[in-house]
């Protein structure tokens, strides 16, 4: 098992399935928050859906609108379970916030990069830690 | 993070409860920054009135009151909406009534976005229904917090005005306009306002066009860092900047750039930057090209029957600039135009006789919205041509159509010809 360390973003814990991003994924015109899907058309996970995962991504990019919509999937029902992101921006903050769903940032590795998609995480995020076991 | 006597009397309710529930959502977004404090704003920018079906269900539960507890302040309790504490407006929207007929916007939306404009206007929510709120009257001064919504509005605020803003959100703009306050990190905080990276222009950039290239090249080049430009460029005016940022923004995610000798931060390229200068990244011929070629890979067939023009929201500069090259032509008959311009200009193209110059030639002259907001374009559509490289990055994904980019020259031949011929000179 591979320990992780981070900053809390949203306090709370859960334990799920890992969705990474390599790429920064937009809010606005890059998630459809009905479904709860990536639809941004040359992303790595388009039509991929991130409901209950824990998303692992690099951060936010796009629209002020990126919090909305993120909050959006959370009001329909189709939110992520978890967020895991590399850098803080206010855009990832806000919607991290809005969505309400336990979040690190700032981690002592590239979470990109040592997360596998379909890895099981324990997201600990009142105490900044998540612990992965390889899916 | 560390509050205030004020703020924490407005956290723990003696402002009321939306104030309080404003408070509490700063608190923790500010706390999921890391912000160190608070800081005061009197100047908001953020959304509103735009339609949805989500806005719909909130409102058929529980009023225009539930709609902006939950959609500005992320706030579960059926709190009493109280004026705004500071000036706020809203900005662009989906298109209003005088569009109905014209563009194909359900009507339910329209009748949602004028209750919610009657609603926010009594609260002190100023209609100004445009993303360029600084061509209309919202202009903060050099140095003022602001708390903006909007990337292209974002970039104009911090780089051409001096003025400091993030990136911010429904939610926050919301508890901003209740509160006075936003979280002072990021751009608002000195230390993070100079430059990252060194583009020299040697491509020589001359005009509107080119301006919008070099934003798209800034952008993908730096991605949400800080552009610092010098080199070749005749002075650039508003339009130029605003185009430039708005592509930037789009492309990369820029929030703040620098033009030394003409934006305020930036007396010089040595101002521009927390120490050494960096070795430049040239914008040349060969780079110039190949933005130009970017910008222009989502475009096959050449019959073009969608013009767009007026993104971000055309100044009356440009209205006029349209109108002149639209005077005594006539659009084919397969192809519409549409211009977009905040209704405030809108108003002064009707006084000055614009509008009906284009309106003769077969175009549109539209307030309050855009394609990519409203998420629509002229029925059946499959190519569009545009001069603003923020809607060729944008639209093509949103409404799955091709897209050509080019001068409004060239957009203007689109229109009256039917076909796309611009070209790079």
């Amino acid at each position: 098992m591979i320990t992780l360390r981070g900053r809390t973003v949203v306090r709370g814990v859960v334990e799920g399935e890992a969705l990474v991003s390599h790429e920064t994924i937009s809010g606005w015109g890059g998630i459809d928050p009905a479904t709860g899907t990536i639809i941004e058309r040359r992303h790595e996970l388009c039509g991929v859906c991130f409901t209950g995962k824990i998303l692992v991504f690099p951060g936010a990019k796009g629209s002020s609108g990126w919090s909305g919509f993120f909050q959006s999937t959370r009001l329909l029902g189709t939110a992520p379970a978890g967020m895991i992101f590399t850098v803080t921006t206010t855009k990832a903050a806000l919607g991290a916030v809005v969505t309400r769903v336990p979040t690190l940032s700032d981690l002592d590795q590239d979470p990109v990069a040592v997360i596998r998609t379909g890895d099981h995480l324990r997201l600990d995020a009142d105490r900044g830690i998540v612990e992965i076991t390889r899916g | 993070m560390i509050l205030t006597e004020e703020e924490k009397a407005m956290r723990d309710g003696a402002e009321g409860p939306a104030v309080a529930a404003a408070m509490d959502l700063l608190i923790r977004y500010g706390d999921a920054l890391g912000a160190q404090r608070l800081c005061d704003t009197r100047n908001v920018a953020g959304t509103s009135t735009q339609p949805s079906p989500l806005k719909a269900k909130l409102v058929a539960e529980g009023g225009w009151h539930k709609a902006f507890a939950v959609l500005n302040l992320d706030c579960d309790d059926p709190v009493e909406i109280p004026d705004m504490r500071v000036p706020t407006c809203q900005l662009q929207q989906g298109f209003g009534p005088d569009s109905a007929g014209v563009v194909p916007y359900p009507k339910e939306f329209v009748e949602l976005q004028s209750d919610a404009e009657a609603f926010y206007g009594r609260r002190g929510v100023n209609i100004l229904a445009t993303c360029t709120p600084y061509q209309v009257g919202n202009l903060p001064v050099r140095g003022e917090h602001c708390a903006w919504m909007e990337s292209s509005a974002v970039v104009y605020c911090n780089s051409v005005l001096g003025a400091r803003t993030n990136c911010e959100g429904g939610t926050s703009t919301g508890a901003a306009s209740l509160t006075g306050k936003i979280p002072c990190w990021g751009n608002h905080l000195a230390e993070n306002r100079f430059g990252t990276h060194h583009i020299r222009v040697e491509s020589g950039v001359r005009d509107f066009l080119d301006w919008g290239m070099l934003g798209y090249f800034a952008g993908e080049l730096v991605q949400d860092q800080r552009p610092v430009v010098t080199g070749e460029f005749t002075r650039p005016d508003l339009v130029d900047l605003k185009h430039f940022g708005a592509a930037a923004a789009s492309s990369g995610g820029v929030e703040l750039y620098h033009l030394p000798g003409i934006t305020p931060e930036a007396p010089t390229v040595e101002a521009a930057f927390d120490g050494p200068v960096p070795d430049a990244v040239v914008y040349g011929p060969r780079e110039r090209r190949a933005i130009y070629e970017k910008l222009n890979d989502q475009g096959r067939s050449t019959d073009v029957d969608f013009v767009l023009l007026g993104c971000p929201h055309a100044s009356i500069d440009q209205i006029r600039a349209a109108a002149r090259a639209l005077d005594g032509r006539r659009l084919h008959s397969g192809t519409q135009l549409w211009i977009m311009a905040p209704r405030a200009l809108k108003a002064v193209a009707d006084r000055s006789g614009y509008t009906a110059v284009i309106e003769k030639a077969g175009g549109k002259l539209l307030a309050d919205s855009c394609p990519a907001m409203s998420r629509v374009a002229p029925p059946g559509t499959k190519v569009f041509a545009t001069d603003s490289a923020k809607q060729a990055h944008y639209l093509p994904a949103i409404l799955g159509i091709e897209a050509w980019f080019g001068s409004l020259e060239d957009c203007v031949d689109a229109a009256v010809t039917g076909r796309w011929r611009g070209g790079l000179r």
